[in-house]
């Protein structure tokens, strides 16, 4: 299976395609939200916040896979839990298919008709009291479809993800394994037939061959059903496997994005080139030496000034922490630095009006 | 340490006004005349009116309260209709015998409690488990009063060993640690510790079960701790937890303490709650049920601050 | 893998096996408890005996006669004696199972609808509707239940309903707080998430998903208030408020036998004794329920 395919968009029954295949399938404008902290009644000073997603943009293009990576705490989930609009933003919109999400030409309801979610805890994600074909009829019979008919279309979406329907069926979560659980919430994620599907994390949990059986499995039915993904996992290895175009993101912010393949073999964000180098070799004469970034993470309660990454950046310089540099406009390769800003100040930046 | 102590505080302060409201709203949900009790049937309208405005019936409920507590934390908690005594001194004379009979009773089911919950938690899943677990379910289940009436039978009337009621010579006014005064306390002190041994000695039991089935006990011991050592390990894993269910269960039994009283016709708050229910005395059942919710109150919040002080589990602030 | 052919589609039809729910898991853990056998079978008998009492009691339990007061066990005619006023123990007993039963288990019936219903709301709408109510159910929580009960008794006046009343609202705040926290837990799970994420109205996610995992938890910390309701209720009937005389009930029957307890101390405590055989009963299922709901399969 040639995952760099784009898979040719198939409109599923329900929805239709509005604004063609140049109109991007989800874009994020300028996504904020910042989770206020409880204080006591005697702290002075600001309230803080941890800002765990501090103006976010990108695009996901109709039929592609778009790979989300990060550390810990850089505001992955968060995004994805503000993309499928379980957490309101602060500030910032959604537009899906050149309508904004919340409008009265897309509601909310319709959109969470066209995006769903596949969590990373399999088992967590799951009523323990629903059976299996009732879990995944849920949705469809929240949406008007009569029981028996949602309970026709769980069976034979059970039966695509590679679980028999006569023996999963009538079974409870804690009877199945962790990547028959995930089949599930793949099916589940599926009866509605939506257009884009965030996996956060999906595969992380699993077991290494379970894993790579439900990669497979997914990208066979992203390419059936004309799917959208956005792909967030921390392992760099499976990221390149099934995405088309990734993002890099650094304490709530996109510090890089573009082509899979051209961020993954020349990296220009010295974070990208750091989470690229930490990743182990199978080579035997490529040993890493030293560890590719040093210290913690900053925490998002209190970043850095400037560039969020120059306290750990080998190429940082003074400018560096006080000019918070802005996403670069190239739509191939895009990046976040001021080593790439023209005029910027940063002794490496191509010479060039400051933008 | 000063942070948490001013936000429980600060926490614990609406609530107790809240506990003020309820106790006031709670004793003028009486049905019926609350002046019946003093005045003759016939008494005229004059009469009826200078005694309203006596004791301040007449002014409207808000108005009532604010006094009322006004003067409550003044230390003034009205007169008593049926003996014309302040409330305040009645309550707080009775809240002394009832505190020594709650604090005795207390000790003896901490120290029975824990030491059945011990037992059982080291043995655990062992005959002596189930014995020790089926002690504490007794405690949790035995109508107190009950057992009250069967310590007397077995104590007083037949066997004579320990007088049935009372608090001894002297009455409540004169208590002192000596043999005549104690004799009088062991049979209403015992029975009353029943149902905190029960509790504690089940939280007890659950805890040290817990804290040996952990792995670190298990790496305790491969490193060459003794049988003493993990013994000192564990009481120090469940004393306060422990201590904070004994604090909350002295609480309990001050405030409950009303159905052993009766039995033992033993002078503290319950007997005297008792009185003012059925002589329908108000203002000294209001002052019982606020200074003994007061008590509660204050006394969680203690158990409260301490708990967080020694347990370094809980998050501070 | 391949998209769903004809052949294919007459497996979907098929009746798929089906596991035991939850519940009936539970029961058949429950049955084999000997423990808990024993005690439900001990209810069981009570209630039988509560419901069929008329049927089966050997006297009329008001029948007074003051020339057979207080006779021993053993009595002919008596075999448990008779009371303080002549009436025969056995029948005001078995009589007396009816209220004492009743008592115990209605409140914690109507405190279970109640205060669920509360703490369910309370937990699933969170923010400051979660805050006022949680705070107005700690002043209640803020007293302790025997005083709140007696209180609230002694202000309404004797009387069952009164009784049932007071013992109601002791126990609504407790429950509604293990609610509230249950729910609490169950809407951060992953499931509500994907509920909400589905476009589902809170009322179906709070039926379909919040109320199954919900109200097993709350069920079980309802039943373990049973013993102590009714020796709440059994106590204030012992204090005069609560059940009047002449109804046969235990708590009562304490009451007016205490004179008797050094002339005819077994009967006077014969009702205390099924008080706590009742209670320890209820607990020793409770408990068994609790251990037969913990295991994790």
């Amino acid at each position: 299976m040639d995952s760099s395919v784009i898979s040719r968009p198939r409109p599923p029954s329900s929805h239709i395609d509005i604004g063609g295949p140049q109109q991007a399938l989800l874009s994020v404008r300028g996504l904020i939200k910042h989770f206020p902290l409880s204080r006591s009644m005697f702290a002075r000073g600001p309230a803080t916040a941890v800002r765990a997603v501090d103006g976010v943009d990108f695009d996901i293009r109709k039929g592609e896979t778009l790979g989300v990576v990060g550390e810990s705490g850089c505001g992955k989930s968060t995004t994805a839990r503000l993309v499928m609009q379980l957490t309101m933003q602060d500030k910032g919109e959604l537009v899906f298919d050149g309508q904004t999400v919340g409008s009265r030409a897309l509601p909310l309801r319709d959109f969470r008709r066209q995006t769903q979610m596949v969590f990373q805890d399999s088992y967590s994600s799951l009523n323990p009291r629903m059976t299996i074909e009732d879990s995944i009829a849920f949705a469809p019979s929240v949406h008007g479809v009569p029981h028996k008919q949602a309970i026709v279309k769980a069976r034979s979406l059970l039966d695509r993800v590679g679980l028999s329907p006569v023996r999963f069926a009538g079974r409870y979560p804690h009877e199945l394994s962790g990547g028959q659980r995930q089949r599930v919430n793949i099916a589940r994620a599926l009866a509605l037939e939506p257009r884009l599907v965030i996996l956060d994390e999906a595969v992380s949990a699993l077991d290494k061959s379970v894993e790579a059986q439900v990669l497979n499995l997914l990208l066979d039915l992203k390419e059936e059903f004309g799917l959208t993904y956005m792909f967030i996992s921390h392992d760099l290895h499976v990221v390149r496997y099934v995405s088309q175009r990734v993002l890099v993101m650094y304490l709530g912010e996109v510090v890089e994005i573009g082509d899979v393949n051209e961020v993954f073999d020349n990296p220009r964000h010295p974070y990208t080139q750091a989470l690229l180098r930490s990743m182990p070799s199978m080579d035997p004469n490529r040993r890493t030496e030293e560890p590719p970034l040093s210290g913690d993470p900053p925490n998002p309660i209190n970043p850095p000034s400037g560039c969020r990454f120059h306290t750990r950046c080998p190429h940082a310089q003074p400018v560096c922490s006080q000019t918070p540099p802005p996403l670069s406009d190239e739509t191939g390769h895009a990046v976040r630095c001021l080593m790439y800003q023209p005029g910027s100040g940063h002794s490496a930046a191509p010479m060039g009006v400051a933008a | 340490m000063i942070r948490t102590l001013v936000h429980r505080v600060g926490y614990a302060i609406p609530i107790m006004f809240g506990v003020a409201l309820l106790c006031f709203m709670l004793v003028h949900l009486a049905p019926g005349d609350p002046l019946v009790s003093i005045l003759p049937a016939d008494a005229s309208a004059d009469l009826q009116k200078q005694i309203m405005q006596l004791y301040g019936f007449d002014r409207s409920y808000p108005e009532q309260f604010a006094s009322w507590l006004w003067r409550a934390l003044h230390g003034d908690l009205g007169t008593s209709i049926a003996s014309g005594r302040p409330v305040a001194t009645e309550v707080f004379n009775a809240v002394g015998n009832t505190l020594i009979l709650a604090c005795v009773a207390t000790m003896i089911g901490f120290f029975f409690g824990c030491l059945f919950g011990f037992v059982a938690g080291y043995y655990r899943n062992s005959i002596i488990d189930r014995l020790a677990s089926l002690l504490s379910v007794i405690g949790v289940s035995v109508p107190h009063y009950w057992l009250g009436m069967v310590m007397v039978i077995i104590f007083s009337s037949q066997l004579m060993w320990l007088p049935p009621t009372g608090a001894g010579p002297g009455g409540s006014a004169d208590w002192t640690l000596d043999w005549a005064h104690i004799r009088h306390i062991i049979l209403p002190a015992i029975t009353m510790s029943v149902i905190p041994m029960g509790i504690i000695s089940r939280t007890v039991r659950a805890l040290v079960a817990e804290t040996l089935s952990q792995e670190f006990v298990v790496g305790l011991r491969a490193r060459g701790l003794t049988d003493y050592g993990v013994f000192c390990h564990v009481v120090k894993n469940c004393a306060p937890t422990a201590l904070a269910v004994m604090g909350l269960q002295l609480g309990y039994l001050l405030g409950g303490s009303i159905l052993i009283e009766t039995v033992f016709s033993w002078p503290g708050t319950g007997f005297l709650l008792n009185t003012a229910i059925f002589q329908r005395d108000l203002p000294l059942l209001q002052g019982t049920i606020l200074v003994l919710a007061m008590f509660f109150v204050l006394l969680n919040l203690i158990v409260d601050v301490l708990q967080s002080q020694f347990d370094p589990r809980i998050e501070r602030g | 893998m391949s998209a769903i052919s004809p052949s294919v589609a007459p497996a979907i039809n098929v009746n798929p096996e089906r596991s035991p729910g939850y519940w009936s898991n539970v029961v058949k853990r429950l049955r084999r408890d000997p423990m808990a056998m024993t005690a439900a079978a001990i209810i069981l008998l009570m209630i039988l005996v509560a419901v069929f009492a008329n049927w089966i009691m050997p006297s009329d339990p008001f029948q007074a006669g003051m020339l057979r007061r207080l006779r021993p066990i053993g009595t002919p005619n008596y075999p448990l004696g008779t009371d303080e006023l002549g009436r025969d123990m056995l029948s005001r007993l078995m009589l007396g199972a009816r209220l004492s039963l009743f008592m115990g288990i209605t409140p914690v019936i109507a405190a279970f609808v109640f205060g669920s219903a509360i703490g369910i709301i309370a937990g699933y709408a969170g923010g400051w509707i979660n805050t006022s109510i949680m705070r107005t159910v700690d002043v209640f929580y803020a007293f302790p239940s025997v005083l709140l009960a007696i209180a609230l008794s002694g202000t309404l006046g004797a009387g069952i309903f009164n009784a049932l009343l007071s013992l109601t609202i002791v126990f609504i705040p407790q429950i509604a707080r293990v609610a509230e926290s249950v729910t609490t837990q169950v809407r951060r799970s992953d499931y509500v998430d994907a509920a909400r994420a589905s476009g589902a109205k809170p009322f179906t996610i709070v039926r379909a998903h919040v109320l199954p995992n919900a109200l097993g938890p709350i069920f079980v910390y309802a039943t373990s208030l049973i013993s102590v309701s009714m020796i709440l209720a059994s106590g204030l009937s012992f204090l005069g408020l609560g059940v009047r005389p002449p109804e046969p009930e235990w708590g009562l029957m304490l009451n007016t036998l205490r004179t008797a307890i050094y002339t005819q101390p077994w009967i006077a405590a014969l009702p205390g004794a099924m008080i706590f055989i009742t209670s320890i009963s209820f607990n020793l299922l409770s408990d068994g329920l609790r251990t037969a709901m913990e295991v994790k399969e």
